[in-house]
């Protein structure tokens, strides 16, 4: 398990990567390598060139602008994790992070790259979706936010155009009546999800005035589930219409078959997990 | 001070048996010094690297090396073609099969050793071995052991066609390896054919892979001016390499060196010699230059060594009150593409005839077939002694089977059918003698210490409420301590082993052993056993053990045979010694032997105070002041050949919690009462049942190799293969009683395999319990929540 | 691929070497550094034997590249003890058997090394959460949650003995 040969660069400031991209061709970027670098050792993946991010410090720290949390794309998942402005200005990422691979993955991974990856095992990118997330990404044409709704594509495959790099993740801070949920199943420690959901509720006494569920790893990408959040809005939530939302999750999935279960599983567990951060949720807003 | 109290001092001094001393091999461990073969770096050492088959079955059409041997600092690649002139691209393999080194002409499975590459450093041997192109035409694979004697079966083994006499039996069809049997077809046919009960379950017990967390690997180093062969290599049985490399070789024996350093986990892994062994010290003769090779994690996982794949069919005639009758027991074996498996020679199935279990049983009959598949060869026995898994997994689930269908408690039913305390030494109708035993006693310290009628009226409330618990209980006996030499061999050397150990004329001591540690504690317990025979603080006695340039021969760990066997043999060794510093003592005190008595690290004279020798002061005398006729020194050798197997058993309960809509099994409690015969090192036993336990918990849940239709194996690296974290990891109570083995010298069984035997179908106990009121009578493993998922559809639920 | 020269400190002391890019930071240790104290498990990332401390935080060295490992201070096993003797960790491991076959160990003590200055005093709950990064095939873990245990209560007696001088 040995990476081909490359060509290695370290990238000074967002500026430099950007040029170092459109220098070398089919150069990747290499943030805390967690994904990329096993993927080359499989020798799935052989870049020519890499390009490290990970000395750029305006990629890094997190502060509040306004209503925006504002997350460096090379902030590690620990940073994020271990950070009390996160933990009390967006908590789901403080929750989901816990369940992410382990101590010293989290301590190399970064939330950028694993929202750039466009691996749909990846689980910010439904978390992404359930905050409503806006990324910012700088290339050759410069600056623009785009929202995470809609830059998920599929497999390996995001909006981000050709030599831009993501800089900056935008989630919305929580407001009253916020409550977040996350429910993931996994085989083991350091497994992606068989199925996993995170969830955004916002409450007006007992019904949910809005509502985003994101699910991670059940489909050619993450994605929302918009037909059961349809279902669910403007509702007082019972068992009998969290079971209707499930039965519409399970449409909405379509995951692939592997060694963690059939489609059929993976898409009855999307159902489970979902409800059970709705749940989560709802409480969570109450507190 | 009184003299008891001085006494019960110097043997607390000792840190002999019985004490939890800490461990000697620790301090090279925390320092990072231990020394494993990967750690070994030799002047100018070369990198050999595999060139796999992508594909399970086909026929190679050509290989081209060019661009390789092109690349700057690629040595060689070597072929079949390469090794054909040597006769070295085929090897003997332990099971009385041959097994091709590198593919010769056709691939048999999937990751087979196609080319070796050798390079200058690892990195350049990775960036040759895809450079090798390799043209293959794919034929049919089978992949289905149940399909293997199909009459338009894909043929596997051209080598074989037409062979029909093999190492064990007459083949009934190409893809057949061997029919063995055990014990009395007619007579337990008949007994059935009457029974007022009989039960029949099939059972599939998955393919699955030690997995120890170092790879194999070994580096080989040939002196071409003197004709020496060194191999560092991470083996069992490094003794046993030796003999192999040197008929294969055809290098004496005296002039091939066999180290086996720290190894990082053997559990079977270790056992078996792989093509990269075979190919590394092939590579080395040729060059003349040290060849390292070591495999990674998916290599190791696609290629080294399977463990189990049994298709197993238990049946129990019984009487009404579910009195065992009779015992029948019929296996489809999956060997894979080369029988490897690492069994004494005689048994082509191991020790499977111990599945009489625990119980009485009056007749017995069982039968395995072996056949080919396009699959890894192996067969190991992975932390266990050769098939007692799979003999107990098939006797425990075919009780609760019996149990369920008569509705009797699982727990009374074995009692009902347990060897009693008063029966052993005890002969199995399969033609084992257990040695010892109290079951009773064990089952009932279990269900005290649980309050298992409490378990059970609480798993009634929660049944009513819709919620799934269980209780899983199985009572096993273990074979281990291969074996006696008149029924154990391997390759024609019978399965004794030896002990070595030296007294310096300071009294400390140096002792070696044929077997060899991979973590458990050898180094520490073997010293015990001599302390507490010689009256010689263990600090003072250093073990040394797998170079087969200075230990004795011996056949190696695995298969809880180190102290069984090397044990025994350690302390007659011992005893050898005793006896000649007692010859020594009456010489210093001018007594006769007679007089003597020993007491604890010294002879007395029997009656007068004061009037003894140390085992030190004897020492010091052994090179000065022998008696008359005498040979200076004072050492001794034993090679044990046990006259019988050691037979440790143990009752282990369960309790699961799951949960009906994610199929998630939740171990809530695991209580373990091993009784393993005289205990060694407590600490140590315990060390090796939470081990075992933690394997057993790891195959039962979720480790296993599985194949899609084409013979890809899906799932090789520790992504998928379950290696359970400490989140996942339950908490594990354990407990003991002690019934000696009356055979062995100082009555110890054996127990780092225990933990893993028996809890495995302690777990599919407790699953399938959760669902018996259902019933559900089995459930195949590995429990994962998607399998349980699966079953919990199956019965409708959940809404 | 020409190398490319790092500099590092490991151990307290600075190290200069040549890689390639492509060279994995514990291929560096174990070839080049000849420190072969940090173990190679998986190549996946998975199973922690290749732990090492990498500027204060606890990293899988199979899964960083050497020359990412440039202008850092890098701590494996081999400098775990001081000059005073052995680390609380390396002690507590032999106290309460935390170690079988020795493979894990290195990284499993590294691991703890670090997670207790993450959290001094863990509950076992605590420590199965911040070692899950690493896998033993031997212990079944349990051991090693005491000896984790021991360190933590030792490390913080000494801790108050210093506070106390």
């Amino acid at each position: 398990m040995i990476p081909s040969e490359f060509e290695y660069h370290k990238a000074t400031s967002i500026q430099d990567a950007i040029a170092k991209l459109a220098e070398n061709d089919e150069a990747k970027i290499i943030a805390g390598g967690h994904s990329l670098l096993p993927m080359m050792k499989l020798r799935f993946a052989e870049p020519p060139c890499l390009i490290d991010i990970n000395g750029i410090e305006e990629l890094r720290g997190i502060s509040v602008e306004g209503d925006m949390l504002v997350i460096g794309a090379m902030n590690t998942e620990n940073e994020v994790l271990n950070s009390p402005l996160v933990q009390e200005k967006c908590s789901l990422l403080t929750e989901a992070i816990k369940l992410v691979a382990d101590p010293q993955v989290r301590n190399r991974g970064t939330i950028g790259g694993d929202v750039a990856h466009g691996d749909p095992g990846n689980d910010h990118p439904a978390i992404m979706l359930a905050l409503d997330a806006e990324l910012v990404l700088e290339g050759p044409d410069g600056k623009r936010t785009t929202p995470a709704n809609g830059f998920f594509l599929g497999t390996y495959w995001t909006g981000m155009e050709e030599g831009e790099l993501l800089t900056q993740i935008r989630v919305p801070v929580r407001e009253q009546g916020v409550g977040y949920g996350y429910a993931k199943l996994k085989r083991k420690t350091g497994d992606y999800a068989v199925a996993g959901s995170p969830v955004y509720v916002k409450m007006n006494g007992d019904t949910v005035s809005d509502i985003r569920i994101g699910l991670t790893n059940v489909g050619p990408c993450a994605f929302r589930a918009e037909a059961a959040e349809n279902l669910l809005r403007g509702n007082v939530i019972t068992d009998d219409l969290l079971k209707e939302a499930g039965a519409l999750i399970i449409d909405a999935c379509d995951p692939a078959e592997d060694l963690r279960g059939s489609p059929e599983y993976k898409s009855h567990m999307a159902a489970e997990m979902a409800k059970r951060a709705i749940r989560q949720a709802i409480e969570d807003a109450r507190n | 001070m009184s003299e008891a109290t001085t006494k019960q001092e110097r043997e607390a001094a000792l840190e002999g048996m019985g004490c939890s001393k800490k461990r000697k091999e620790d301090a090279r461990f925390i320092q990072g010094t231990g020394r494993y073969t990967d750690d070994i770096k030799l002047p100018g050492m070369l990198y050999a690297d595999m060139v796999r088959s992508p594909y399970a079955h086909a026929r190679i059409k050509s290989i081209n090396k060019d661009e390789a041997l092109a690349l700057p600092g690629v040595i060689a690649v070597l072929t079949a073609e390469d090794l054909k002139p040597l006769s070295l691209h085929w090897m003997p393999t332990l099971a009385g099969d041959v097994q091709a080194v590198l593919a010769d002409e056709k691939v048999h499975f999937q990751y087979q050793e196609v080319a070796v590459v050798i390079a200058e450093d690892r990195y350049i041997a990775a960036d040759a071995v895809d450079l090798v192109q390799v043209e293959y035409e794919e034929l049919p694979p089978l992949v289905d052991a149940h399909k293997a004697m199909d009459p338009d079966a894909p043929i596997l083994r051209e080598d074989l066609v037409g062979k029909m006499e093999g190492a064990h039996s007459v083949r009934k069809h190409d893809n057949h390896i061997f029919n063995w049997q055990a014990g009395d077809k007619d007579a337990t046919d008949r007994v059935f054919d009457h029974a007022d009960v009989v039960v029949s379950q099939d059972m599939y017990y998955h393919r699955v892979h030690p997995c120890p967390l170092e790879t194999c690997g070994s580096v080989a180093s040939f002196d071409k001016v003197n004709g020496h062969l060194t191999v560092y290599l991470t083996s069992q049985a490094p003794h046993v390499v030796r003999t192999v490399v040197s008929m294969l070789s055809g290098i004496p024996e005296s002039k091939v060196r066999i180290v086996s350093p720290d190894i990082g986990g053997g559990f079977g892994n270790k056992v078996g010699i792989y093509p990269g062994y075979v190919c590394a010290i092939v590579a080395s003769i040729v060059l003349g230059v040290p060849v390292k090779w070591v495999e990674d994690r998916m290599e190791n996982l696609s290629t080294t060594a399977f463990a189990r794949d049994y298709h197993m069919t238990g049946e129990i005639a019984a009487d009404s009150n579910g009195i065992i009758k009779a015992l029948r027991v019929n296996v489809l074996a999956d060997h894979g593409a080369f029988d490897a498996c690492a069994d004494p020679s005689k048994f082509p199935a191991g020790l499977m005839h111990i599945c009489t279990g625990s119980y009485d049983v009056p007749v017995a009959h069982v039968n395995v077939d072996g056949v080919y598949t396009n699959k890894a060869p192996g067969g190991v026995a992975y932390r266990c002694s050769f098939r007692v898994t799979e003999a107990v997994y098939v006797i425990e689930r075919t009780m609760d089977v019996l149990a369920q269908k008569l509705n009797i408690d699982k727990a009374e039913i074995r009692r009902r059918n347990f060897v009693k305390a008063e029966q052993f030494p005890y002969d199995t109708c399969l033609g084992w003698q257990l040695d010892s035993g109290d079951y009773h006693t064990a089952l009932d310290k279990v269900l005290d210490a649980v309050d298992y009628p409490a378990l059970r009226k609480e798993q009634e409330e929660k049944r009513a409420k819709g919620e799934l618990m269980g209780i899983g209980l199985v009572t096993f006996t273990e074979i281990v301590g291969a074996g006696p030499s008149r029924n154990c061999d391997i390759l024609g050397v019978g399965m004794f082993d030896s002990a070595e150990i030296r007294v310096h004329p300071t009294g400390s001591v140096m002792a070696r052993m044929g077997t060899i540690t991979q973590g458990q504690g050898h180094q520490t317990t073997y010293a015990q056993i001599i302390a507490s025979e010689l009256g010689i603080t263990s600090d003072e006695i250093s073990i040394e053990e797998g170079d087969t340039d200075t230990a004795p021969y011996g056949l190696g760990t695995y298969g809880s045979r180190s102290t069984p066997v090397g044990g025994a043999a350690t302390a007659v060794a011992a005893r050898k010694i005793q006896a000649k510093a007692r010859k020594i003592a009456a010489h210093l005190l001018e007594v006769s032997e007679d007089d003597l008595d020993w007491e604890v690290d010294r002879f007395k004279v029997k009656g007068v105070p004061g009037q003894e020798k140390t085992m030190k002061e004897i020492a010091w005398a052994a090179y000065n002041n022998v008696p008359e006729g005498m040979e200076p020194g004072l050492e001794a050798v034993d090679y044990y050949d046990p006259p019988n197997f050691t037979y440790p058993y143990g009752v282990y309960l369960c309790v699961v919690d799951i949960d009906k809509h994610t199929g998630e099994t939740h171990v809530r409690r695991f209580y373990a009462l091993d009784d393993c015969g005289t205990r060694i090192n407590p600490m140590i036993i315990d060390g090796q049942i939470h081990g075992g336990l933690n394997e057993g918990f790891a195959v039962a849940m979720g480790q296993e190799l599985p194949f899609d239709k084409q013979g890809n194996l899906l799932g090789n690296t520790l992504m998928d293969y379950f290696v359970p974290t400490f989140v996942e990891t339950p908490h594990w109570e354990t407990d003991y009683t002690v019934t000696p083995s009356p055979h062995h010298p100082i009555g110890a069984k054996g127990v780092a395999e225990s933990p893993h035997v028996g809890s495995i179908p302690c777990f599919t106990s407790a699953v399938v319990d959760a669902f018996s009121h259902l019933g559900i009578t089995h459930m195949d493993m590995p429990h994962n929540a998607y399998r349980v998922w699966q079953q919990i559809q199956e019965l409708e639920l959940t809404e | 691929m020409a190398k490319q020269h790092i500099s590092f400190n490991l151990n307290g002391k600075q190290v200069d070497t040549l890689v390639e890019p492509r060279e994995l930071l514990v291929h560096t240790l174990r070839e080049n550094l000849n420190l072969t104290g940090t173990h190679i498990g998986c190549e996946s990332s998975h199973c922690g034997v290749c732990t090492v401390d990498m500027n204060g935080q606890s990293v899988k060295s199979c899964t960083v590249l050497a020359v990412q490992a440039d202008k850092t201070e890098v701590k494996t096993v081999e400098g775990l003890a001081d000059a005073d003797g052995l680390h609380e960790v390396q002690k507590a491991f032999v106290e309460e058997h935390g170690l079988q076959c020795g493979f894990c160990t290195t990284g499993m003590m590294m691991r703890a090394y670090r997670f207790l200055q993450e959290n001094p005093n863990p509950t076992e709950e605590e420590i199965r959460w911040g070692m899950s990064g690493n896998l033993c095939r031997c212990t079944g873990y349990q051991n090693i949650i005491k000896a984790v245990q021991t360190a933590a209560k030792n490390l913080q007696n000494a801790n108050k003995s210093v506070e106390t001088a």
